[in-house]
């Protein structure tokens, strides 16, 4: 097994045979990847050492005390997150070895195309229909809420391969080319007046069928390792007190007493304790994951900050008092990089909103909770055995 | 870092006591205690003292306790807590005991208190946040004269340890002073008056660092306690929702019912994290203004929800004698009280934290 030692000398070695100084920075991530430094507990030619995904942080930090460049993961999220765990847990080796490096370098962006206008919260039941024709699918349908759609050389898709059984068992998935001529990505403005996300139409879409992700009607279990690695990514960030939505209404309100009221200062007070409470969760939650407990809290956590951010930020449009009538820039603008707490207050209130409902709406993750944690009995279903082309829609 | 986990030890302690509060405070024994002339149950305390050695979890071993710490303490309480066990194990081996270990001259009385052989309890009034002024006795002709209320376990205890107008801490054997029981909220840890008319007393140290110590520590270690009750409460419903039937259905299958107790879930959580960052702020020394501040301004709003929320849940049954949600409930509105309100720890934090009032 290799330990933390072998790894810190594995990574001297990298920096020594491509000084970050004189080195492009894509040459260097990609050498950093076929030394197995990229994501350490990821197999062996596949930017891994099979090592323990705790050991991670001792690469970073090596390459982060000499300012060693990074994929900027933030930009690349969606790949990192979501399609890489999906790849390596379901891809053939061609795909994991077609896709995974330049996924990680950065060189190619990965979108997700999950949602639909008529499958939000019930995303079994969507629509987009491929059909199979010859050695390739030609892809039919709508997709909503993409993020980074018009950046991304690849998406994750699934599609309605088989509508005449019930809804999860027909569903297939694809890695898509987003250079199709077939993909048209239209921005989706939001409250904020932003772009964040995006509409995307896809009209007779060609996906040759070695890019099929797992089994032709396997796509909605194959689907699930994409979800839940969503909503680790989501509620799991690590934060210092005062790090998350309380941070700037705690800072104002230091700098600006003449702001201050009695009603304000209880509200205040109550929603930091929550805030450090959740923090503490999250902390807790983490350090169960690195003991190797298995905790539930995760569930949650989605859950705790959705509120905290619309709470504490709906609190802090009051605080400004005169100014919390003003907004900073309502124009129609496409940023790479979303920031729930940059800006002003006035988008840290709107851009909340959409907190308890990205990712799963907070009523879906209740009933999970409910379900999977409490052990309560199921929703009632009355969709489980009819056929996706019958349902009520 | 704060450790904010259960180790292999602590939850090996929780088994143990919980074993024990199994075969011996069962929930109708409790009850029936309640209202008899004797609320406290000395058979367990002996077993929890005696037997487990629980007493002194915060002396060190060298002067007659185990030398464990807050943390081990913090899991004593969580499991009586659940239990509502009427035992004055928060009142001595936390309040009292704190307040020893910050007196010079408190050695022999210590080691007696750490045996849980001698009970002892801290003559401030339970609702009282630490830092808060107290009320003391006046001090004549070097004995002590006058009344304190609302002492929770003075009925169990055997020594007082009391404040004197001259600023010093008294002890104050049992038979030197009258007892008499107020009518409780929480019959489970009942508050007393307590007269001193020329009463006897050996001075320990000084009063103020005593009780602020005694306090703060009782304050943070309430939240488990707290966390205990809460836990109860959410479990025993759950349980309880997926057994009842109504319209042809288990309760606790209908979405409205589901999501309260999802909700009431995550607060929970919360409260876990916070008890035991409080346990262990406590324990290290690190950070513990704010640790116990934090927890407790989280702890009693969930406690008595979670009491409430089950009480509602249950539907009728919940709203009988015989039932022991109700036992939950009282010690969980007591407890909100005890040691400061969760408005007493955010006026706290506000200083803490630089938050200042207007």
């Amino acid at each position: 097994m290799i330990d933390a030692m072998e790894l810190r000398s594995r990574t001297q070695e990298l920096l020594a045979t491509h000084p970050p100084a004189t080195t492009d920075r894509l040459d260097f991530l990609g050498a950093r990847f076929d030394a197995g430094l990229a994501w350490v507990h990821y197999p062996e030619g596949l930017g891994g050492l099979g090592a323990p995904r705790s050991l991670q942080a001792v690469v970073d930090a090596e390459l982060e005390a000499v300012g060693a460049p990074d994929n900027d993961p933030r930009r690349i999220g969606i790949g990192l997150g979501m399609a890489a765990p999906t790849i390596l847990g379901f891809g053939t080796e061609e795909q994991k070895r077609r896709y995974l490096r330049p996924l990680w370098t950065g060189e190619e962006v990965w979108c997700q195309l999950f949602s639909e206008p008529g499958a939000g919260s019930d995303l079994a039941a969507l629509g987009t229909r491929a059909v199979r024709d010859g050695e390739e699918w030609v892809v039919n349908g709508q997709k909503v809420w993409t993020s980074s759609a018009h950046l991304a050389r690849w998406a994750i898709l699934i599609a309605r391969t088989d509508p005449d059984v019930p809804k999860h068992r027909g569903i297939t998935y694809f890695i898509c080319d987003m250079t199709d001529p077939g993909v048209e990505v239209r921005p989706l403005r939001q409250i904020t007046g932003e772009a964040e996300f995006n509409e995307v139409f896809l009209t007779d879409v060609r996906i040759p069928d070695s890019r099929r992700l797992g089994g032709i009607g396997d796509g909605w279990r194959v689907a699930q390792t994409t979800l839940m690695n969503e909503r680790v990514s989501i509620g799991g960030m690590r934060l210092p007190r005062e790090g998350g939505m309380i941070g700037p209404v705690a800072k104002t309100w230091r700098e600006r007493p003449e702001l201050r009221t009695h009603d304000l200062h209880q509200r205040l007070l109550k929603l930091w304790v929550e805030a450090e409470v959740a923090r503490l969760t999250g902390e807790r939650l983490r350090q169960q994951l690195v003991a190797g407990q298995p905790g539930y809290e995760g569930s949650g956590m989605k859950l705790s900050f959705a509120r905290l951010n619309q709470e504490i930020s709906g609190l802090e449009v009051e605080l400004l008092g005169e100014e919390g009538l003003l907004y900073d820039d309502w124009t129609m603008r496409r940023p790479e990089l979303v920031d729930f707490t940059g800006r002003d207050a006035g988008y840290r209130y709107l851009r909340s909103k959409g907190n308890s409902i990205e990712g799963g709406t907070s009523e879906v993750l209740l009933n999970i909770v409910a379900e999977r944690v409490l052990g309560l009995p199921a929703e009632p279903r009355t969709d489980k055995d009819v056929a996706w082309k019958d349902l009520a829609r | 870092m704060t450790d904010l986990l259960y180790s292999e030890e602590e939850e090996a302690l929780r088994a143990a006591v919980r074993d024990l509060l199994t075969d011996h405070c069962d929930a109708a024994g409790v009850i029936a205690r309640s209202e008899s002339d004797a609320p406290h149950d000395m058979e367990l305390w002996k077993l929890l003292a005696d037997g487990m050695g629980l007493a002194g979890l915060l002396v060190p071993e060298d002067r007659g306790g185990q030398g464990a710490s807050h943390r081990e303490a913090a899991v004593v309480l969580e499991e009586l807590g659940r239990a509502v066990a009427p035992v004055p194990y928060l009142t001595s081996a936390v309040v009292a005991t704190e307040a020893l270990l910050a007196c010079d001259d408190s050695a022999e009385l210590l080691a007696r208190l750490a045996s849980g052989r001698t009970i002892g309890a801290l003559a401030v009034a339970l609702h009282l946040a630490p830092g808060a002024a107290f009320p003391a006795v006046r001090l004549e002709d070097g004995v002590l004269h006058g009344e304190l209320t609302g002492i929770a376990d003075a009925s169990a205890a055997d020594v007082l340890l009391v404040p004197a107008d001259d600023g010093g801490l008294y002890a104050v054997e049992r038979d030197a002073v009258t007892v008499v029981p107020q009518v409780s909220l929480d019959l489970t840890r009942p508050v007393a008056r307590v007269r001193f008319e020329g009463a006897a007393g050996r001075r320990l140290g000084d009063a103020e660092p005593a009780a602020r110590r005694a306090l703060l520590s009782a304050a943070g270690l309430l939240a488990s306690e707290q966390l205990g009750l809460a836990d109860w409460s959410l479990t025993e419903t759950v349980r309880y929702l997926k057994e009842r039937k109504q319209f042809n259905r288990p309760v606790g299958g209908f979405q409205a019912l589901k999501h309260r107790l999802a909700q009431l879930w995550l607060e929970v959580a919360g409260l876990r994290a916070a008890a035991r960052g409080a346990a262990d702020a406590l324990a290290t020394g690190e950070d513990v203004d704010v640790a116990v501040a934090v927890a407790q301004a989280y702890a009693a709003p969930v406690a008595v929800r979670a009491a409430e929320e089950a009480l509602q849940l249950h539907g009728g049954i919940g709203m009988t004698w015989e039932h022991p949600v109700h036992l939950c409930l009282k010690r969980a509105k007591a407890d909100s009280l005890a040691y400061g309100t969760a408005g007493a720890h955010r006026g706290a934090l506000a200083e803490l934290v630089d938050l200042q009032a207007p």
